[in-house]
Order: structure tokens, then sequence, then C-alpha cells
């Protein structure tokens, strides 16, 4: 005989403890999601935090406002001669120091960026006639003066700083030079346009290389492929691409392109070949998804009134099929565009003064630029190095902001 | 006459073989018509205009492809029989430093001879590039007009243009895919030749299970084959990768993945679950930075604070941390998969026996779930253990064997970038080591990527 079993008395306290103890769990549950939910964005929020806080400076150069006395300066120019060849032979550089020293004082030659003489060209090419007057310039500052300025400079820096801006000579200006220029050894004449270029240049070799080929080997795979064991091969491979580590394709890139194709080294279009062969598997991925979304109903009204099967495929299924593809290829290409390791490989990390004129010119990309101004040992590189992140931040979320509006614009509902 | 010019006469002369050959049949087409039969032409005027294109270009691109392969031979030959060649020195060296600066020169690279030798050989040079610039623009020329005629010609009613054009459509589409095959081929090989290569020089078992690495004596040439012992890479990537990495991301990961698809409102997870994603959107190079600047010094100062020794500005923990970062979204996505993959009816029954919503959760859904987070966490390790510029720029270059996470260890992607930037013999067990590296990694992440997927496929076959 079994005791007979009493319906559970929910009201006893140990009941109610017991309740009580599997609601709080559940609310402790919930809480520790949440928690890892905020933890996740507060990192990233914190990161673009960070890198805004210290970029942003880079976007701004120090000013210093600097009485030149063109007459007393040891400037000996023609002012009905201006020329290009008259101020190149005229030694600005020196001339801008003798002037600096005179308004500002002996110690003063080094407060001044070494590109200072360029505002001084500027300003004469822009109006010879100041070369009989006295006028106020502002001269970039320093990389030492600079930082005192903006952060926290060495001692002496510091002094220097306190001194002008007593005396009311530091403004703040935008630092065109940094869009404009290329890679330089002192933080306050680098560039980005060199990297900048460099980047366009790969892309440009990635897409015209991976985009065909890949939205071939989509139509084909998706569309005629019999089901055999190439076309099994071709699958595995694809999917063990997408897969494979970036450097791995950089081993490739180095020892196939360069050591037994004897393409140039640090060119943009080995860079973009290499990165071209990590985004078509991407590219292919993507392709077929959009080809299967296409509904066999289209395909089957094509044949149906006597179109062949290569008319169907790119007469009807591709243009449906290509907002799909297009996000896919966006997607893939702001993956290159960040993609730093495999290029290290094949040489792109050297120090690069002049933007590429062609393809097969020596370049550097924006991440590439980004690592090797992070390796300077120079202070002012900092503000820079985040500065360029900020600018490669932005064209990633363009790229990805153009893929969902396509997304969003173009998806249909079948 | 140069490349761009005869790609152009190439190209013009195409687009008047389409243009003719469309006109052509379309009068054909017209006098069928006419003629009353409808059915009379097999395939629409603009396929046998692409027919005659294709093998007016086809043949000579082709031509001129092989042609600027074996042209600079060719011409290298002719310059070399030419009486100025004669005085050249007998050492290859020497000889093609000449040879290309009066190359050089003759094609307007570049202005004026260093060495004077060169200077008498730019005028044979430029001749033999006139020469077989000629000959093959012209060969070009009359195999594009061949092509074009014998295609011509073939423009009939009855003539199954069509077919033919989507013969080659077909046959390029496949050469595409092949590409992939290929690409795969070209890894596999040129890890293998140039592991091969290392592994002549050291013995893979003291490669594989040596505890000392050190490639820059070796290189200086006071090491032996000690200094290849890639055991504290190994170890170093797994601390990183496999770790620290996974002690951030699977917790984090996992809890966001179930906060946003079992708790949160529609509108939190429209917004959190792009924003999670952003996560892995952002360049590896920017994390670095961000471990290398910020992250770093601030764990080395709590170490010391804490009292614990050998804390390094380059710790293994920093570059764990921020990989485990962003790995996040990868684990989270894996986890809300194999979640939503849960039938529903087995929630339903959890909760309807009065299990509160975390005790389903925790006793149904992630059991259920487990083979497919397992198989994301895989995925997510060998994403890990590849990845590169973090590493390169937070966790050093020290190849420890050590258990602190305040100290420098390295990695082997690390040890890849070390070993391959810099000076570029490629003779020396140094740079080959990187590829004998490479290969491991490659193997290591190709298995994980099989056993994954495989768990992955499997447990959902179970419930479908």
């Amino acid at each position: 005989m079994t005791a007979e079993r009493l319906p559970t008395d929910w009201k006893s306290d140990a009941m109610r403890r017991r309740i009580a103890r599997r609601y709080a769990s559940e609310r402790r549950f919930k809480a520790a999601g949440l928690l890892a939910v905020a933890l996740s964005a507060a990192f990233l929020a914190f990161l673009l935090f960070n890198m805004l806080g210290n970029g942003l400076r880079g976007f701004t150069r120090t000013e210093i406002a600097v009485k030149v006395d063109f007459p007393a300066s040891p400037l000996l120019l023609d002012p009905n001669a201006i020329t290009d060849q008259a101020l190149a032979n005229a030694n600005l550089p020196m001339v801008t120091g003798a002037v600096v020293k005179k308004a500002l004082g002996a110690d003063a030659e080094e407060w001044v960026s070494p590109t200072a003489w360029i505002v001084l060209r500027d300003a004469i090419k822009a109006d010879p006639k100041i070369l009989s007057q006295t006028v106020t310039l502002k001269l970039p500052a320093a990389t030492a003066i600079d930082l005192a300025a903006k952060n926290k400079g060495s001692p002496e820096a510091e002094a220097a700083m306190a001194r002008l801006d007593k005396a009311g000579l530091l403004t703040t200006g935008v630092n065109w030079g940094f869009l404009t220029a290329s890679d330089g050894t002192d933080p306050t004449q680098v560039g980005i346009w060199g990297a900048f270029k460099g980047s366009l240049l790969t892309m440009l070799v990635t897409l015209a290389l991976s985009f065909p080929v890949g939205v071939a080997t989509a139509v084909y795979l998706e569309e005629y492929a019999r089901k055999n064991w190439l076309t099994d091969i071709i699958e595995v491979s694809i999917n063990n691409l997408a897969a494979v580590p970036s450097i791995i394709f950089g081993l490739l890139g180095l020892s196939i392109f360069l050591n037994f194709l004897h393409l140039p080294r640090s060119a943009a279009l080995v860079g973009g070949m290499t990165l071209a062969l990590m985004t078509m598997p991407v590219i292919v991925i993507a392709g077929r998804n959009a080809i299967k979304s296409v509904p066999p109903s289209i395909r089957d009204a094509a044949l149906g009134i006597g179109a062949s099967r290569v008319q169907v495929v790119f007469h009807h299924v591709l243009p449906l099929a290509l907002p799909g593809i297009l996000t896919g290829t966006i997607i893939g290409m702001a993956r290159a565009l960040g993609e730093t390791a495999p290029l290290l490989m094949i040489g792109m990390r050297a120090f690069i003064a002049t933007p590429p004129g062609g393809i097969t010119d020596p370049a550097t990309v924006l991440p590439v630029q980004i690592f090797l101004w992070s390796d300077e040992v120079s202070k002012g590189f900092v503000e820079k190095t985040s500065a360029a992140i900020i600018v490669l931040l932005v064209f990633l979320l363009a790229m990805n902001g153009i893929a969902i509006y396509l997304r969003n614009k173009f998806e249909r509902r079948w | 006459m140069t490349g761009p010019a005869i790609l152009l006469l190439l190209a013009g002369l195409g687009a008047i073989a389409w243009v003719s050959a469309r006109a052509r049949a379309m009068r054909l087409q017209n006098v069928a018509r006419a003629s009353g039969r409808r059915d009379a032409m097999h395939s629409l005027p603009g396929y046998h205009g692409w027919y005659v294109a294709l093998w007016t270009l086809v043949p000579a691109g082709l031509f001129l492809a092989v042609w600027a392969n074996i042209a600079p031979g060719l011409i290298t030959q002719e310059v070399l029989s030419s009486p100025a060649a004669q005085s050249l020195p007998a050492d290859d060296f020497s000889r093609f430093a000449i040879l290309g600066e009066a190359r050089a020169i003759a094609t307007g690279m570049q202005a004026g001879a260093f060495n004077p030798l060169s200077q008498g050989l730019v005028e044979p040079y430029a001749q033999a590039i006139g020469k077989y610039g000629f000959a093959g623009a012209a060969l070009a020329l009359v195999l594009a007009f061949a092509g074009g005629a014998y295609a011509f010609t073939r423009v009939r009613p009855d003539f199954r243009a069509r077919t033919r054009v989507e013969r080659l459509v077909m046959a390029t589409l496949l050469i595409a895919s092949l590409l992939a095959i290929i690409t795969t081929l070209g890894i596999v090989a040129s890890l293998l030749w140039e592991s091969f290569r290392f592994f002549t020089m050291v013995s893979p078992v003291d490669f594989l299970f040596g505890a000392k690495w050190s490639p820059q004596s070796a290189a200086l040439g006071y090491g032996n084959d000690d200094a290849f012992g890639a055991v504290p890479l190994f170890w170093g990537t797994i601390f990183i990768g496999a770790i620290i990495a996974m002690a951030v991301a699977i917790p984090l990961g996992l809890m966001s993945a179930i906060y946003l698809t079992q708790y949160a409102s529609s509108t939190v997870r429209k917004w959190m679950k792009p924003t999670l994603e952003m996560l892995a959107g952002v360049p590896t190079v920017v994390y670095g930075y961000f471990a290398a600047l910020t992250i770093a010094p601030a764990l080395r100062d709590f170490a010391v604070k804490i009292g614990i020794h050998g804390a390094s500005s380059e710790s293994a923990l920093a570059a764990g941390l921020v990989m485990g970062v962003m790995i996040i979204p990868f684990v989270s996505s894996m986890a809300d998969d194999s979640i939503a993959a849960v039938p529903q009816s087995m929630r339903d029954g959890s909760l309807a026996m009065g299990a509160t919503t975390s005790e389903t959760i925790r006793r149904v859904l992630i059991p259920a779930a487990l083979p497919g987070v397992v198989g994301g966490v895989l995925l997510a390790v060998s994403r890990a253990i590849g990845e590169t510029m973090i590493v390169v720029m937070a966790a050093g270059l020290a190849a420890n064997l050590t258990l602190n996470p305040f100290a420098s260890v390295t990695t082997v992607t690390t040890q890849i970038v070390q070993l391959l930037t810099g000076d570029q013999e490629f003779d020396s067990a140094k740079t080959l080591a990187a590829f004998a590296l490479g290969l491991v990694l490659f193997i290591v992440t190709l298995l994980l990527n099989i056993v994954a997927l495989r768990v992955v496929k499997k447990y959902r076959e179970a419930y479908e």
C-alpha cells in the first residue's frame, strides 16, 4: 500500500520559498543576458569613443601667428617675377626660420613645423604685393608644440606653449594636409592621400577580378552544373577558401605571384589579386543564395515561351538576383578594404612617400598605413593613427550602409 | 605598334564584325519573312553578330596573349646576336643588367644610360622591339580577319549561331568556377613545396615537438636545429585564441544570443543585433591598435598593482580579450541559429510543465542546441587562431611557454609575419619556416572547419 499522495500545498512556507528562489534565479539569468549584451555594446562604444577622442585631434593642427616683415627678411625675390622656379630658388625654409626667430625669439625656430615654409610660399604666390609689407601669417606648429597644445607634451614644449598662448598667438586650424599628403617622417606633415589612393587602386583590381569570376561561378553552380565529382570538388574548394585564414592567402600571393610569376612587389596589382582570391568565395556564396531565391516559376515561364537556358539566366534570373549579388559583393569588398595581414606578406609595408600613379607602382593601403603609424615611436603619430582609423571606419560604415540600403530597397518577397 | 593601340584596333574590328554580321542576318531574316516563312532563321540576328565578333576577337586575343609571353625572349636573342652585343661581359648577372638598362632606354622608361655598353645596345633593342611588335600586330590582324571572314561566310538562315555562342558562354562559366579549385591547389602546392624545402633543412620532429624557438640566431649562423621548435608558438596560439578569447566570447556570445532571442522586445532586438554585428565588421588592425594602445598598458598597470611578476606590456591577456570581443558576434549568431532550430514543441512542453523561462532555456533549449553551439565554437576557434593583426600588434614576439596571462607569448601568425617581413632570402630556413607554420595553420583550421560543419549538419538532420 502506498500512502495517498496529497495535493501540493502551494501556500506552505517551503513552497513559497522554493518559488521565490526559482523566480530569483530567473531574474538573475535574465540580468546576466542583459549584462552580456550591455558589455558587448559598451566595448564597441568604448572603442569608437576612444578612436574618436584621439582621432579628431588628428584633423586639426595648432597654428602660431607669426608677424612676417618681408622687407626686413633675408628673402631676395622680385615681386614682379614670381614663378615657381624663383620660389624654389629662394630657399624659403631658411627664410622661414629667420623670420620666426626674429618674431618670437632665438629658440623659436624649432617651434614651427618643418613644412611651415609652404604657408609662406602660398601667401607670396597668392599676392606678391605682400613682399613689401608686414603681414601676420599662421604657421603650423611643430609636433612638440602641437602635442603640448592638444594634450600633454614635454616640460620645455609646455613652457613654450604657455608663453605663446599667453601672447595670444596660438590658434587651431583644420589640417587639410592630412587629407592631401602622403606618408612622411614628421607627424605634422603626414597624410592619408597616398594610402587612400593605394586602397582605391587595390579595391579596383579586386573588384575587376572577383566580381565577374564570382558571379560566373555562382551562375554555373546554381543553374547549370550537373551533380558530379567535379561540381563537388568546386563546392568543397569554395567553402574551404571562405574559411582559410587571410594570412594564408598572403603566403600564396608571396610564393606564386611574387616569387613564381615575378609580378612587381608592393604593387596594388598583386594586392588586388591576393584580396580577389579572398573575396571571390564571399561573392560566390552570396550570389548562389541570391540566385536560389529567384522562384522557379520565372525560369519555367521563360523556358515555356522558348528561351534557351542561357537566355533564361541572363535575361531573367540574373537581373532579379542582382541586388542580392551586389549586397554580397559590397560586404566582401568592405572586408577586403579592412584586410591587412595578406598585404604585409606581399611587401606592402614599405615606406612610400608618393601616391601610386598606377596599379604596378609601389603602394600602401589604409589599414597597412594604420599598422605602420601605430609602430612609430613619435607621440604625434598616435592621433594620426586614430584619425586614419576614423577615415577607414567611415568608409566601411558607408559601404555597409549602401549594402543595407540596397537590400531593403530591392529585396522582394516572392 | 603598341599594346593599347592594337587592342583598341581589335575591339574596333570586333564591333564592325558584330554590326555587319547582324545586318546581314537581318537582311536574310527579312528575305525569309517576305517569302512567308517565319521560322526560316534558327537564331536571332544578334547571335550571328556575336558569333562573328567572337571569331574575330578570340583567336587574335589568344595569339596576342601567347605572343606577349614569347616575344621578350625572341627580342633578347635578336639583340644578343647583333654586332654591338659581342663586347658584353660574359657573366650572366652584369650582362642582364646591361640588357635591362638598354631595354628601359629603348622603351622610354629611362632617360640616359649609366653603363656606356648599354648605350650601344639601345639601337638594336629599339629595332628588335619594333620588328617583333610589328610582326605580332600583323599576325594578330591577319588572324582577326581570317576568323571574322570564316565566320561571316557561315551566316545563313539555318546556321545555329545561338548554340555556338551559348556553348562558349557555358565554357567561360565553367572555367571561372574552376578558378576556385586552382586557388585551393595553389595554396596547397605552395605551402607543401616550401615546407618540403624547410623540412630538408630542419627535421619535422624537431619542428613539431621542439620547445625552443629562436629563428634569429639560426639566421645569424650560430643556431642549431633546436631553434625551430614550434611548441611555444602552438601553445601561445592556443592560449590566446582557444582559451582566453573563448573565455570571453563563449559566455558573452551565448548569453547575448539567449537574451536577444528569448527575452528582448522586438525593438531592442532590432537595434542590438546589428550593433553587436558591427563588432565583427571592425577591421582587425583597429582592434590590434586598440589592444596595444589602450588595453595592454591598463592590464600591465593592473598586474603590477596586484603584484604579479613578469607582467609585460604585450600580454597574452590583452590580445586574447580583444580577440574574444571580436569573436562575440560569431558565437552569438551560431548560437542564435541553433537555438532557433530547436522545435517549438519542446519549448512549449517545458513551459507547460510549469518551468520558468530560464529553466526551459537551461534544461531544454541549450542541451538540445548543444551540438550546434559546439560546432559554432569550433568555427570561432578556427577563426581566432588564424587571426593575425591583433596578435601581431598586441601579443609580442617572445616565445614563452607560460601559463601567466600577463606575460608575453607569441603565436603562429605573429611569427609568420615576423619571418617574412624584412629580408627576403628565399633559401634560408628562416623564411621557409614561415611556410611550414602556414601549412600547420592551414591543416588545423581546415580540420576544425570540417569537424564543425559535420557536427552542425548531423545535428540539423536530427530535428528535420
